[in-house]
């Protein structure tokens, strides 16, 4: 079982994962990865019920994810890299030409883990039920998991999912916001006011938890918590408050790291602020 | 000429589709189907009624039911999802592009209404783009029946093909002409008539139209080859080579616009393969109105009369 301590070092180096991709990749969007890297480290490395080993693009018979913010892509390559979904080495090969590893998740080219194409933002809530809806169809007791952005539910699409995840009862379904509360133009309520999130959610129909989505300790507490309410016919939303950019000082909590790489210099600042736990790719 | 058609009667083509789904969601357990509000109009009650756990009602939100088909598709289930040919191509292009056509997911989206038959609703319900929409797609089935039998042999056919399909039919009653029971072969075009001056290539609606034009121009000595292009992509361009290299005219008959339908397509093909002259008989560069279908069909010019006066041009250029 992995202890907290190991789950930080996980992050921090999927957290140098990112940087390096990017960096190598001369493009990408660090910024909302380095934010839903602790995330995505507890889902991937103790909340999931899932083996890379085993894994099929069908889902049956295990969780399944899916990351509907495709631009989080370099913080998912990671975290499937290191489980064991395909060679470490293939992060080398993040944007470029023939990769399987496209700049926002494909499964054109058959990399496992990746369930469908996603980027185009609004969509992957309403796929992910569609994932649930089937597992219920089979009576499977595993979940669903889905990752948003803030931004993102600025989109229509995501209000349509919301009734229809609400109004069928799709209760084995964890949707996660990550709410960094920046979109590339700038600060999401300067952009796009979206309101009160966590009230909309539950009006919608849903249970939400809000939590600090950079506290793995306060991450793994708050799947547990919601799990609890499994059952009652409802859909789930976690409102996980992180911070863009996160880990690196210079990165924080600005929009302007949304999509763009670091130099050689910036990579090096960066590097130095994250600390090789588990050897680099 | 040999083919005599005999119009069984008048049927909709979008009751084709509702009895080909009810069948096939007997024959496999796997199939699902989702609808935005318009179960009535597309014919889904029956299905929807016998496998109340396997139909999903998604509401006017068009966009989250294709979502939620690709979801259902990846996960092993045989999603039918329908709408107004509108609603399901022009109103969600973003998301078949995504989740459906690039995701390769095994969604069959349903639209029916399609075409100017649509009729008094009007333009903003008649969608004379899709099938351009809907070809430019890479990995997608385009699949356009002509009647009632064989838009329920599509519509069977289509749940044992892995890949997503894109399945047109209409709301009037139409002449109802092909076999019953036939067996459906997807990208396999159908010579409906034999003839050796002039072939008529048609998808939809406007197969019937052709024949009753091949009927006219006999009447004139004209021998009219009439083939049935129910599947515009793949194009059966074995077939369509076949005949133009024996016949060296042509006219193209849709429901649809000139721009980005069949006559396109073909004449892309031709114009590579075998050039000869083309006539199209298709909506130019405008959108429809009000009236009944009858009325649209000749005011827009895609009946026989239009097709007769397009070989009567094409057969000048030959």
């Amino acid at each position: 079982m992995l202890t907290v301590t190991n789950l930080n070092d996980i992050a921090t180096q999927a957290r140098r994962d990112i940087i390096r991709m990017v960096s190598i990749a001369g493009s990408g969007h660090p910024g909302g990865s380095l934010g839903c890297t602790d995330l995505l480290t507890v889902l991937f490395n103790k909340e999931m019920i899932h083996d890379p080993k085993k894994w099929r693009r069908d889902g049956v018979g295990f969780d399944m994810f899916f990351l509907s913010a495709g631009h989080l892509a370099p913080a998912l390559y990671s975290q499937l890299a290191r489980t064991g979904y395909f060679p470490l080495n293939e992060l080398y090969e993040l944007r470029k030409i023939g990769s399987r590893l496209q700049g926002h998740p494909s499964v054109e080219r058959g990399l496992p883990g990746i369930h469908v194409a996603s980027g185009s933002l609004g969509q992957g809530l309403s796929v992910a039920i569609g994932a649930a809806l089937a597992k219920k169809l089979r009576n499977e007791e595993n979940f669903v998991y889905v990752l948003t952005g803030d931004g993102e539910c600025e989109e229509g699409q995501i209000w349509e999912a919301a009734l229809f995840g609400a109004h069928h009862r799709v209760d084995r379904l964890i949707a996660m916001t990550d709410w960094n509360g920046q979109q590339i133009d700038g600060a999401v309520d300067k952009i796009l006011n979206l309101g009160n999130l966590q009230k909309k959610w539950e009006e919608f129909g849903w249970d939400t938890l809000i939590v600090d989505g950079n506290n793995i300790e306060e991450v793994i507490r708050a799947f547990s918590e919601i799990k609890s309410l499994v059952g009652n016919g409802k859909p789930k939303m976690l409102l996980c408050k992180t911070v863009m950019g996160k880990g690196v000082d210079f990165m924080e909590g600005t929009h302007k790291w949304h999509g763009k790489a670091p130099n050689a210099e910036q990579t090096e600042k960066a590097l130095n602020q994250l600390k090789e736990t588990l050897g680099d790719f | 000429m040999k083919e005599i058609f005999i119009n069984t009667g008048n049927k909709d083509t979008r009751s084709g589709f509702g009895a080909g789904l009810l069948e096939v969601g007997r024959k496999n357990p796997d199939v699902v189907a989702l609808c935005a509000d318009l179960t009535g109009s597309l014919k889904m009650d029956a299905f929807a009624e016998e496998f109340p756990s396997r139909f999903f009602q998604a509401g006017i939100a068009e966009a989250n039911m294709i979502g939620v088909a690709a979801g259902l598709a990846l996960s092993g289930k045989i999603p039918y999802a329908g709408s107004f040919a509108n609603f399901v191509t022009g109103r969600v292009y973003d998301q078949v592009r995504q989740v459906i056509a690039y995701s390769n997911t095994n969604v069959k989206i349903c639209a029916s209404h399609a075409g100017i038959t649509l009729g008094e609703d009007g333009a903003t319900h008649q969608i004379m783009e899709d099938i351009g929409l809907m070809r430019m797609l890479p990995n997608l089935t385009v699949i356009n029946p002509c009647d009632y039998n064989q838009t329920k042999a599509a519509t069977i056919a289509v749940a044992d093909y892995q890949g997503p399909v894109y399945l047109r039919f209409g709301r009037p009653s139409v002449p109802n002409f092909t076999p019953a029971n036939q067996t459906f072969e997807i990208g396999k075009a159908i010579r409906m008539i034999e003839g050796n001056d002039v072939t008529l290539f048609a998808t939809g609606h406007l197969v019937w139209e052709s024949i009753l034009a091949a009927q006219e121009l006999e009447k004139n000595g004209i021998s009219a080859e009439v083939i049935d292009l129910h599947t515009i992509k793949p194009l059966d361009n074995i077939t369509v080579l076949q005949s133009v290299q024996k016949t060296k005219a042509v006219v193209i008959a849709e429901e649809h616009l000139v721009a980005g339908g069949l006559g396109e397509l073909i004449c892309g093909t031709l114009s590579r393969e075998y050039p000869v002259p083309v006539e199209l008989v298709a909506v130019n560069d405008e959108f429809g109105q009000s009236g009944t279908p009858e009325e649209l069909m000749k005011k827009y010019g895609l009946d026989a009369i239009s097709i007769v006066e397009a070989v009567n041009r094409v057969l000048k250029r030959k």
